[in-house]
């Protein structure tokens, strides 16, 4: 080996090393921040208390972890489908060139600064629903009001901006179904629209898979976006047009102006934050696992 | 071979750091160096930089350095001695005070209620004020106004303008062991700073928040506190209820730079630069 690429491979290895390391060191340092008024407060107080008023020393998270919760949930709810049929058109439906145009369409979306969407949002999305989807619900629900920060605007724009993930991986996934299967499900009779759901998507569906579990990574992390257009109410939230506060956005507001205890307590929410994607990573893993082995 | 490439050129990545660090640079007329750190209130901020570079104008020697981070920030910052002055735009409370050697007061800030400019309500007294952001008082017909329900925009806990607001207001109240309880109501939509509390409450209907009186302009409507308008003047005559001092905290001897620093603030041409947006308190 020439000593360069020597030079080029150990450089690497520090690289890999430094990488993680940090991943290391930033847990550690996570954990040891929030871990003691976790035990000082009590886990089971903490995670199911429903008052989060740090200035009072009150540190009940649920309303946190139920407003990120449904955020999120909207935001696959409004994004999974429209992703999955965007892939689908993109790679099976649309001719090349064409589809080239919509695909870098979509992967521009990835581009923009979350600020600007959730500007975007509070400028635009926020006051539309106040004046147009609520005058709606109100023809079904007369008490209902809302402000317009609500859950429904996180969701819209946390679904758009988790499109060209979702988007993105399920082609990729599409297109690698190799050529016979299709050749094959036509050959068999089947039209084009039974070729795409009954055989591509099973095919494809532990990609399809894997782009809904980062999208919905990035839907739990997103914060300054959500910052602006939910309102930040720290309530257990009715309906889909209530205001809430997210695990994260929380943790952004607050901690400039946190005192001793409130901060240990907004890394305590940072230690559940992990936990909550880490659980979810498992659950998508083992459910990825699960179907790619019932093919 | 290798081995000393990178040891070469480690040492001189670090040597270059430090020459950067310590680099001095020569006095001039007026004599002072060195360099000024002041971290803490984002709403001591802006004051901090604008008299800042007035007083790098006159001194080119001195650097200062503005650091936001909020006034929980700027105390720890005095506490700690890792700033020259960390501000605070809330007054302190007595076990603060009592880790701090010294606090100049360099301004004062009046916290404006302010409400969407279609509002018809133009006066509100502390304690509906209070009644309304601990959501006792739900609809502006109870104070005179419309039949609408009434949208309460808050700042995030721990904001030294909610701080000084929920304290002035009595929204926040000590409880029977004498603790200080923010009882703001949880049905408050809450905003991480002053622009995004006034877009709010510009842009949404049957809103009422609250922001600093030099941040006022006419996208929202400042109402008067017990009849008396939301203005400079009357903070200062002690008449308008709802104010706040700007303090910058320190807990070392002042360095030279710092004191001149501190000297050119309470003088009258600082003062002047502070009544630009807040009000002088020399």
């Amino acid at each position: 080996m020439k000593a360069y690429e020597k030079i080029v491979e150990k450089l690497i290895i520090v690289c890999a090393i430094i990488s993680t390391i940090s991943v290391v060191l930033i847990t550690v340092f996570i954990f040891r921040s929030g871990l003691p008024i976790l035990m000082n407060y009590g886990v089971i107080d903490f995670i199911f208390g429903t008052n989060w008023s740090p200035t009072n020393g009150n540190y009940g998270i649920l309303p946190l972890i139920a407003g990120t919760l449904s955020v999120t949930l909207g935001a696959l709810i409004i994004g999974v489908p429209m992703g999955i049929a965007s892939a689908i058109i993109l790679s099976e439906i649309l001719p090349g060139k064409v589809a080239r145009v919509f695909k870098s369409a979509i992967e521009l979306l990835a581009g923009i600064p979350s600020v600007v969407y959730g500007f975007f949002g509070l400028i635009v999305l926020v006051p539309a629903i106040r004046t147009f989807i609520l005058p709606i619900v109100q023809l079904v629900v007369p008490k209902a009001t809302t402000t317009g920060f609500s859950i429904f605007a996180g969701a819209i724009i946390l679904a758009i901006m988790i499109l060209p993930t979702i988007v993105s991986i399920s082609e990729n996934s599409i297109k690698a179904v190799p050529r016979e299967f299709r050749e094959a499900s036509l050959a068999l009779g089947a039209n084009k629209m039974e070729t795409i759901v009954r055989v591509i998507i099973p095919a494809a569906k532990s990609g399809i898979i894997a782009s809904i579990i980062l999208g919905m990574g990035r839907a739990i992390g997103e914060t300054m976006a959500v910052i602006l257009i939910t309102g930040n109410m720290p309530k257990i939230p009715g309906g889909p047009l209530d205001s809430v506060a997210t695990l994260t956005g929380t943790i952004a507001m607050e901690m400039g102006y946190a005192d001793a205890t409130h901060q240990q307590a907004l890394f305590a929410v940072g230690i559940i934050l992990f936990m909550i994607i880490m659980l979810l990573n498992a659950i998508a893993q083992i459910s990825a696992h699960g179907l790619r082995g019932n093919n | 071979m290798k081995k000393i490439l990178i040891i070469g050129l480690t040492l001189a990545l670090a040597l270059g750091t430090l020459t950067a660090c310590g680099a001095k640079t020569e006095p001039t007329a007026t004599g002072l160096t060195g360099k000024v750190v002041v971290a803490g209130s984002t709403s001591v901020q802006p004051l901090s930089e604008e008299l800042a570079s007035a007083f790098m104008d006159i001194n080119p020697d001195v650097t200062i350095e503005i650091q936001g981070g909020g006034s929980g920030v700027g105390i720890k910052a005095a506490q700690d001695k890792i700033a020259d002055f960390g501000s605070s735009s809330r007054e302190l409370k007595a076990e603060e005070k009592a880790t701090i050697a010294n606090e100049y007061v360099i301004a004062k800030d009046g916290v404006a209620v302010v409400l969407d400019p279609a509002n018809t309500v133009t006066d509100l007294s502390l304690d509906q004020i209070k009644q309304i952001f601990t959501g006792k008082i739900t609809n502006w017909k109870e104070v005179g106004g419309a039949d609408a329900p009434i949208v309460v925009v808050s700042r995030e806990e721990g904001s030294g303008t909610r701080g000084a607001f929920v304290e002035i207001t009595k929204v926040s109240e000590k409880d029977a062991a004498g603790t200080a309880v923010d009882n703001t109501t949880k049905d408050a939509l809450v905003q991480p700073s002053t622009g995004a509390v006034k877009t709010t409450v510009a842009n949404t209907p049957n809103t009422i928040g609250y922001i600093s009186i030099g941040a006022l302009d006419d996208t929202v409507k400042a109402i008067k506190v017990e009849g008396i308008d939301a203005t400079e003047a009357n903070v200062l005559a002690g008449d308008y209820k709802i104010s706040r001092p700007f303090l910058y905290l320190s807990n070392t001897e002042l360095t030279p730079a710092a004191q001149a620093f501190l000297d050119f603030i309470l003088s009258a041409e600082g003062q002047a630069i502070v009544a630009k947006d807040f009000i002088p308190v020399q």
